[in-house]
């Protein structure tokens, strides 16, 4: 479990992050949503200890990660893995050596031992067979499995994802998606995904909070995200047309009424409705 | 504060070692052929330039040698050699590291928990410390032997008068100086650019930005650190 209280974090005097506090449960996919400059990356890093906040306090399991030193923090590190939006993968290394890299580091393992754990955690990301590929080998799809698999090697108790899904397909946004809600119940994990794709809120949402402006504006289930009065939260999630239409169904199978007409108004409102007619004699 | 953060216990020993070693390969003999070229080159300008305006009759032959002995030790094997190195090891240090920290391999370090400065940086400039003095040892050799050949090719002097010259008045004090300016310029070309590489911001123009910049610092400091050393060891 990770505990989050009262975050702040500013740069050049601009508050990026203000007082945010939630917590985040373990065997659950902890999502933080929000727009672009949501400060939802800040947030993340904050938790992850790669920003040093300027108030507030992270506790993993209960031990408070911010005043840890040194060693301490290492110790809290070794149990953290993460997914890095552009995968972050070295260059140099090939899939093999990337994700043997951790087991290098911390384990003294024999070689045998070590390519076993490779092997068996490139094919529970299913990408076996690519040991020997170099990144720049590999597709976008790929190279976050093949990070996704450095992030779990070590068993960690806690994995971050940072926009797993940025420039990734649907189809392929789907498996990684799956991917990390299998790991995640698999090995108990608490994880912390930050996205702003609405189909992964919700294909693996369990608890949900939204950013909006370096503030918490919102946090609850995905089953509470659709029915939300909290107008902020609402235009976020229903910018997509499809998934209003999406409540729309939903709401008519539960209650037997669509609660509003709102394509009807956008015809109406000929200033911001992409299919209004254009002004004669202009 | 990047080189006292440097100094921590390494994680895995083995795997530092493995590291210092890849950076002994790559800024060693990576920079092998163009300092080769550059020493011999250099040598051997030098002795024919020697010989154009010595053309008093009463002065030997052998001096060119001696001239050219003094010359290539003092200055161009480690000035000029390490001016050379800056552009090509620096920014190699440089860019690197500006590129791991862009496409966020740093912070993925940082989150196994690795000391990132200890690890990427230290081995580098230890590399350095050992790899670049030899390259300059290996410069001076080259660049005698370089103005050797220039003198019987072009029948400036014969072999054996370049040999006797370069026996003469030699100071070996000559060879500690120039080392101790391959040590302080080795610090130099690798911590300038290890600085800038880790702490760039932004895209791949500012990884380019970054190196410029490291290799242009380092060619300045090492003319300063040069000036200053020769003031006060000479």
């Amino acid at each position: 479990m990770i505990e989050v209280k009262n975050i702040k974090k500013s740069f050049d005097g601009k508050v990026v992050i203000e007082d945010v506090s939630t917590v985040m449960k373990a065997g659950q996919c902890n999502l933080i949503i929000g727009t672009s400059g949501s400060g939802k990356t800040v947030l993340q890093k904050c938790i992850v200890g790669l920003f040093e906040p300027d108030s507030g306090e992270v506790l993993y399991s209960g031990n408070n990660f911010t005043a840890m030193k040194g060693e301490e923090k290492t110790e809290i590190r070794k149990e953290i893995g993460m997914l890095f939006q552009g995968s972050a993968l070295f260059d140099s290394l090939n899939v093999e050596d990337n994700i043997m890299f951790p087991l290098n580091m911390f384990t003294h393992n024999t070689h045998k031992q070590k390519l076993d754990r490779v092997n068996e955690v490139l094919n529970r990301v299913n990408l076996p067979g690519v040991n020997k590929k170099f990144p720049a080998e590999l597709s976008g799809g790929m190279k976050k499995r093949v990070a996704l698999a450095r992030a779990i090697v070590l068993n960690p108790k806690y994995l971050f994802c940072d926009e797993p899904n940025s420039g990734l397909d649907p189809q392929t946004s789907l498996v990684i998606d799956k991917l990390i809600k299998e790991i995640t119940i698999e090995f108990n994990m608490t994880t912390v995904v930050n996205t702003h794709d609405m189909n992964s809120v919700m294909e693996i949402g369990d608890y949900i909070l939204y950013m909006y402006q370096g503030r918490k504006e919102w946090e609850g289930s995905k089953k509470d995200i659709i029915f939300s009065k909290n107008q902020l939260l609402n235009e976020f999630i229903f910018a997509s047309e499809f998934l209003q239409d999406a409540k729309d169904m939903r709401m008519l199978e539960e209650t037997g009424k669509i609660p509003n007409h709102r394509n009807m108004d956008l015809m109406l409102d000929k200033d911001t409705a992409p299919l209004a007619p254009p002004d004669q004699g202009e | 504060m990047m080189i006292k953060g440097m100094f921590s216990k390494p994680e895995n020993g083995k795997m530092y070692w493995k590291e210092f070693i890849h950076q002994c390969t790559e800024i060693g003999f990576g920079s092998l052929g163009i300092v080769a070229i550059i020493s011999v080159f250099i040598g051997a300008v030098s002795t024919i330039q020697t010989a154009y305006q010595l053309v008093s009759p009463l002065i030997p032959p052998s001096t060119i040698a001696q001239i050219v002995r003094d010359t290539v030790i003092l200055e161009f094997a480690p000035t000029l050699v390490c001016i050379v190195l800056a552009g090509v090891a620096g920014s190699r240090i440089a860019s690197e590291l500006g590129n791991m920290r862009v496409s966020e391999q740093i912070d993925a370090l940082e989150i196994m928990g690795i000391n990132t400065k200890a690890y990427l940086i230290m081995p580098k400039i230890a590399a350095a410390l050992l790899m670049i003095p030899l390259l300059v040892v290996i410069a001076m050799a080259l660049g005698i032997w370089g103005g050797r050949l220039a003198g019987t090719m072009s029948g400036i002097l014969s072999g054996n008068i370049y040999d006797k010259g370069l026996l003469e008045f030699f100071v070996p004090y000559n060879v500690f100086f120039a080392l101790t300016k391959a040590y302080v310029f080795s610090f130099i070309i690798s911590s300038i650019p290890a600085f800038y590489g880790y702490y760039v911001k932004g895209g791949a123009l500012e990884i380019g930005r970054a190196s410029t910049k490291a290799v242009v610092v380092s060619c300045i400091l090492i003319l300063f650190a040069d000036y200053i050393l020769s003031a006060l060891l000479l």
